[in-house]
C-alpha cells in the first residue's frame, strides 16, 4: 500500500481513467469519485480498464454516495469496493502518498 | 406575444416566427453543472413557443438514467424534471445509441419516453436546426 490514486472525470469523456490505470503499480489503490465512478458500470467500454487493473493488483474502490446520485448503484462490475465518505478519509490515511488525476 | 414574452415587446417581423431550437447535452449529470443549466433554460424557452428539441449524446445520456438518489451528496436530483418537459410541450427527446452502447445503458434504463437515433441521424437531425445550442 503506497499511493491512492483519485480520478473524478468520465473515463469516456477525459483520459484521465486510462492514464491512472497504465501508470497504477501492483498494491496501489484507485479510488473513483464524481464522474469517475462511471468507470465501473456494467456494460461501459471503459469497465475492461478496471478489469485489467485489478489484475495487475491494483484496488479499484468507488465512492457509492456518488454511484447512487448518478443511478448507476445496482450496475458496478464484480470486484469493486464501495466506500463512504469515512471510507474515503481511510484511505488517505492508509496510503503514503495521494495523487488526483485531474 | 406579450403574454408569451412576459411583457416585453418584440418587434413585428420576429413576433411569430418560430424557429427550430436544438439543445445538445453531452455532459453527465452533478460532475459539472451544464446538465442543470441547460434543463433551466430549455424551461425558459418553453415559454417563448419555439419549436423545442433535446439531443442526448455522449455523457449526456447518463442525465436520463433511471434511480438517480442524490441525498448522499447533497445535491437536487433533478432528473424528474426531464419527465414534467412533456407539460411544457416539449415533446421531441432524442437519445444516441451509440452512446448508449457505449455505456451499457438500454432504453429500459432511462427515466422518460424518447427517440432513439443513429450517430448519422443525430448528425441529419442537428443540420436541419436554426439554432443549437450546446451544453
Amino acid at each position: 500500500m503506497s499511493m491512492l490514486h483519485i480520478v473524478n472525470k468520465s473515463p469516456l469523456d477525459k483520459g484521465t481513467f486510462s492514464s491512472c490505470v497504465n501508470h497504477a503499480k501492483s498494491g496501489s489503490t484507485i479510488l473513483l469519485i464524481e464522474d469517475g465512478v462511471y468507470a465501473v458500470t456494467k456494460g461501459s467500454t471503459s469497465a475492461a480498464l478496471a478489469q485489467q487493473a485489478m489484475k495487475n493488483g491494483v484496488t479499484v474502490s468507488a465512492l457509492w454516495p456518488d454511484l447512487e446520485a448518478r443511478g448507476m448503484q445496482d450496475t458496478v462490475i464484480d470486484g469493486i469496493k464501495q466506500v463512504d465518505y469515512s471510507g474515503f478519509v481511510d484511505l488517505v490515511a492508509a496510503n503514503k502518498n495521494v495523487q488526483s488525476w485531474l | 406575444m406579450t403574454e408569451a414574452t412576459g411583457g416585453i415587446e418584440m418587434d413585428e417581423d420576429s413576433a411569430g416566427t418560430i424557429k427550430k431550437f436544438m439543445f445538445v447535452n453531452r455532459k453527465a449529470p452533478y460532475g459539472t453543472i451544464y446538465a442543470l443549466e441547460s434543463l433551466e433554460v430549455v424551461l425558459i424557452s418553453a415559454a417563448f413557443d419555439q419549436d423545442v428539441s433535446l439531443a442526448f449524446l455522449d455523457d449526456g445520456v447518463y442525465q436520463l438514467k433511471k434511480g438517480q438518489a442524490t441525498k448522499a451528496i447533497d445535491v437536487k436530483n433533478f432528473s424528474p424534471t426531464y419527465r414534467a418537459l412533456e407539460g411544457y410541450d416539449i415533446e421531441k427527446l432524442y437519445v444516441e445509441k451509440e452512446s448508449m452502447d457505449e455505456r451499457g445503458l438500454t432504453e429500459d434504463d432511462l427515466i422518460v419516453d424518447v427517440q432513439i437515433m443513429s450517430r448519422a441521424e443525430m448528425a441529419d437531425m442537428m443540420d436541419e436546426q436554426d439554432v443549437v445550442l450546446s451544453f
